[in-house]
C-alpha cells in the first residue's frame, strides 16, 4: 500500500514502473505460496479449527465447557505433570548426552565427521516402533543388561528398568537425542577455531576458552535442540504406551483413550486445545527470552 | 504399426465387453457380506471356525475387514453407509450398541435358554465364543500352583513380579474375586472395594498390559511371574514349552458377539450368516477349533464326540464352565466409562 502511493505520488515514469514490477513480483510470489498455504490450511488450519469448536460443544449438543470442566480430574492433573516432567528430564538429559557428541563432530576431520554423523542419523531411518521394542529386549527383567548385571555380580536381582518412569525416558531420550544433536552441531560447526585460539593467545585455559567463547557461541543451536526435543516430547505417545507398563501415562495418551475408549471427541479436543496452547505458550516464553526466531532465519 | 495398434485396441475392446458382462452374473450367483472383526490369531480361529463354515453353508461369499471398535461402527451407522455387514465385538459393546440403536434386529426366536444363555444374547444381538481371562504363572518362579485371585493378591506365600491388565473390564472382577466377594455376588461391580483391592496389590504389579500380544510377552520373556491372561494369549507360550502353566479356577468368561449395524447393505444375508454361525453344527467348530476359546451354544456338545483333551482345552466345556464367572456385560455397557475412568485414575495414583 505505502508503495503504490509513493509511487503515485512521485510521478516519474521510472519509480511507477518500479512500483508495478515489485507488485508483479509480490503477487507472483504470493501464487506460488498459494499451493502450500491451501496444504496447510485444508491440513492443519480446519481440522485444528474443527477440534476446537468441538471442544466447546458438551454430550447434549450444546455449547459448554465440560469437556475443560473434565480436566481437573486427578487423572489428568497427574498425566499433565508427568507430561511436562519426562519433557523436562529428556530435554534436560539430551543436553547432557547430546553436547559432547556434537562437539566432538565439530572438532574432527570433515571424512570423520561424517562417518561419525551416519551414526547420530542411523536412527532416524529405523522405525520408532522397532526401536521401542529393541530396547524392550534390553532392558526387561530377564533382558540383556539386566542378566549382564547379574552375572557380573554386580547386582543380584534385575533392577527394574522397563515399563516404568526409567524405561520411558531412556525409549524417548534415544529416539530425541538426533533433535538435539543436529541443530547443534550445524551452530557448533559455524563457530571459528580462531577465537579459541585467540582465547588462548590472551591467556585462557582451555576450560575458560571453551565457556567464555565457545558455549556463547553455540548457544543458538542449543536453543533450537532445546524447543525441538521439549515440544517432541509434550506429545509423545508410542514410546511411552509401549516402555511405561502403563503406569506412565502422557497426554497424547489420555487424547488416545477419550477417543477410542469413550469415544467422547469432546474430551479429547479439549485435551488437545489445551496442550496446543500451552506448548504455543512456552513457545512464546521461550522466544521472549532467547529469541527463538533468530534460530529459524527471523530477524 | 498402426493395423497393430488397432487390432490390440479392438481386442481390449472385446474383453472389456466380455468381462462386463460376465460381472453381473458373478454377483447373481452370489451374494455377498462383508465381515469386520479384530484382527490376529484370534480372526483366522473365528473365520476357520464360525465365518467361513457358515458362508459355504449358505453360499456366501465373505468379505473380510478389520474395525476398530464400537466408535468405528457408530460412526459407520451415523454415515447412513456402513460399509460392514457383520460385525464381531466384545459383549459389553454389543449390549452398549443396542442401547444406542445402531443395530438392526435379529430373529432369536429359535434360540433357548437350553441353548444360548440369555445374558449372551439381546435384541439385535448374540454371543458367538468365550473367552477366558485366567491366573497364569512360572513354574520356574512359582514353586506352589496358585489356585485363586486370593492367592495372586497374597505377596508372601506367592513371591514375585505380577501384571494385571490397563482395562478395568475383567479385573475389576478379578480384584473383587481376590478381596473375597463370593462369585455370585458379583454384580453390581463394588468398584470402590475393586479398586482399593488394587491399589494394595499395585507395588507388587511390575505392568499393567494393554494388548493381548504384549501380555504373551511379559509372560513368556519372565517378565513378570503371575499374570491376569487370555486363556488364548497363554496357552501357545505353553506350548512352546516356556515354563508356565494357568487355571481355570475362578477365571473369568466373557464372550465376543455379532451384530448387524442398522443400514447394512446386505443386512438380510448378514441375518442368515449370524444365525447360523450360532447354530450347534457350526459352533462345535469351536471346539476343534479355537483352543481356550468356547461356544455358546451349549448344544454344540451334543453334534460330535470330542476328545477329553479337546474339551479339556476349551473353556465353555462341563468341566471348565463351573470353574469361572460369567460376564455380565449389561452392567458393563452401562457402567463401562465410569468404571474405566475411575480404575485409570487409581492405577496412575
Amino acid at each position: 500500500m505505502t508503495g503504490m502511493i509513493a509511487a503515485a505520488s512521485s510521478g516519474t515514469a521510472d519509480a511507477s514502473y518500479f512500483a508495478r514490477a515489485e507488485r508483479r513480483e509480490a503477487w507472483s510470489f504470493a501464487l506460488l505460496a498459494l499451493p502450500g498455504l491451501v496444504v496447510i490450511g485444508l491440513l492443519l488450519i480446519v481440522p485444528v479449527g474443527w477440534l476446537f469448536v468441538l471442544s466447546f460443544i458438551g454430550k447434549d449438543g450444546g455449547v459448554s465447557l465440560e469437556n475443560y470442566a473434565r480436566l481437573a480430574q486427578p487423572v489428568y492433573v497427574i498425566t499433565f505433570v508427568t507430561t511436562f516432567q519426562i519433557a523436562g528430564i529428556v530435554t534436560l538429559g539430551s543436553i547432557l548426552l547430546g553436547y559432547p557428541v556434537a562437539y566432538l563432530l565439530s572438532q574432527l576431520s570433515p571424512r570423520a565427521a561424517a562417518i561419525c554423523m551416519i551414526f547420530v542419523i542411523l536412527p532416524f531411518w529405523t522405525s520408532v516402533l522397532v526401536r521401542t521394542y529393541a530396547w524392550l529386549v534390553l532392558l526387561q527383567r530377564r533382558g540383556l543388561i539386566n542378566s549382564w548385571l547379574v552375572s557380573l555380580g554386580i547386582i543380584n536381582e534385575p533392577i527394574p528398568l522397563v515399563n516404568n518412569f526409567i524405561g520411558t525416558t531412556i525409549g524417548m531420550l534415544h529416539v530425541l537425542l538426533p533433535f538435539m544433536i543436529l541443530p547443534l552441531y550445524s551452530s557448533m560447526k559455524t563457530i571459528d577455531g580462531d577465537y579459541l585460539k585467540a582465547a588462548s593467545s590472551c591467556g585462557a585455559s582451555p576450560m575458560r576458552a571453551f565457556w567464555d567463547v565457545f558455549f556463547p557461541l553455540s548457544r543458538p543451536g542449543l536453543f533450537a535442540g532445546t524447543v525441538l526435543v521439549f515440544i517432541l516430547s509434550l506429545g509423545f505417545y508410542l514410546t511411552p504406551a509401549l516402555l511405561g507398563g502403563g503406569r506412565v501415562s502422557m497426554w497424547s495418551m489420555q487424547i488416545a483413550t477419550n477417543v477410542s475408549t469413550y469415544s467422547n471427541w469432546g474430551a479429547a479436543s479439549a485435551l488437545g486445545v489445551l496442550l496446543l496452547v500451552v506448548t504455543i505458550a512456552i513457545l512464546a516464553a521461550l522466544n521472549k527470552v532467547f529469541r527463538v526466531d533468530k534460530l529459524y532465519g527471523g530477524r | 504399426m498402426a493395423g497393430m495398434a488397432d487390432k490390440a485396441r479392438r481386442r481390449i475392446l472385446a474383453i472389456l465387453v466380455a468381462s462386463s458382462a460376465l460381472v453381473p452374473c458373478v454377483a447373481a450367483a452370489q451374494d455377498s457380506v462383508t465381515v469386520a472383526g479384530y484382527g490376529g490369531a484370534m480372526r483366522k480361529g473365528f473365520d476357520a471356525a464360525l465365518v467361513n463354515p457358515a458362508a459355504q453353508k449358505l453360499s456366501l461369499k465373505i468379505r473380510s475387514e478389520t474395525h476398530s471398535d464400537l466408535p468405528s461402527i457408530r460412526v459407520q451407522v451415523q454415515s447412513g453407509a456402513p460399509a460392514w455387514d457383520l460385525v464381531h465385538l466384545g459383549g459389553d459393546e454389543c449390549a452398549r450398541g443396542e442401547s444406542e440403536g445402531l443395530f438392526e434386529p435379529l430373529d432369536l426366536s429359535k434360540i433357548d435358554d437350553a441353548s444360548v444363555p440369555a445374558a449372551a444374547r439381546g435384541k439385535s444381538w448374540v454371543a458367538t465364543n468365550y473367552y477366558s481371562v485366567v491366573l497364569a504363572w512360572r513354574t520356574d518362579k512359582v514353586k506352589q500352583p496358585p489356585k485363586s485371585w486370593a492367592d495372586f493378591w497374597d505377596a508372601k506365600a506367592f513371591p514375585g513380579r505380577r501384571a494385571i491388565a490397563g482395562l478395568a473390564q475383567e479385573t475389576l472382577e478379578i480384584a473383587l474375586l481376590a478381596d473375597g466377594v463370593p462369585k455370585d455376588k458379583l454384580y453390581p461391580l463394588d468398584v470402590e472395594r475393586a479398586l482399593a483391592a488394587i491399589k494394595r496389590l499395585k507395588p507388587q504389579i511390575g505392568v499393567f498390559w494393554t494388548t493381548g500380544a504384549q501380555s504373551t510377552q511379559l509372560i513368556k520373556d519372565g517378565e513378570v511371574d503371575l499374570i491376569a491372561i487370555y486363556g488364548s494369549r497363554v496357552s501357545p507360550v505353553i506350548e512352546d514349552g516356556s515354563a508356565v502353566q494357568f487355571t481355570y479356577d475362578q477365571g473369568i468368561l466373557g464372550y465376543g458377539c455379532i451384530a448387524i449395524p442398522k443400514g447394512a447393505k446386505n443386512a438380510a444375508k448378514a441375518k442368515e450368516l449370524a444365525l447360523a454361525m450360532v447354530s450347534p453344527e457350526i459352533q462345535a467348530n469351536i471346539i476343534e477349533k479355537m483352543d481356550n476359546y468356547g461356544p455358546v451354544n451349549a448344544k454344540a456338545y451334543e453334534v460330535r464326540k470330542f476328545t477329553s483333551e479337546q474339551l479339556a482345552k476349551t473353556n465353555s466345556s462341563p468341566q471348565n464352565a463351573g470353574k469361572q464367572v460369567l460376564i455380565d456385560a449389561a452392567w458393563w455397557a452401562k457402567n463401562g466409562d465410569k468404571a474405566e475412568e475411575a480404575f485409570k485414575s487409581a492405577i496412575l495414583q
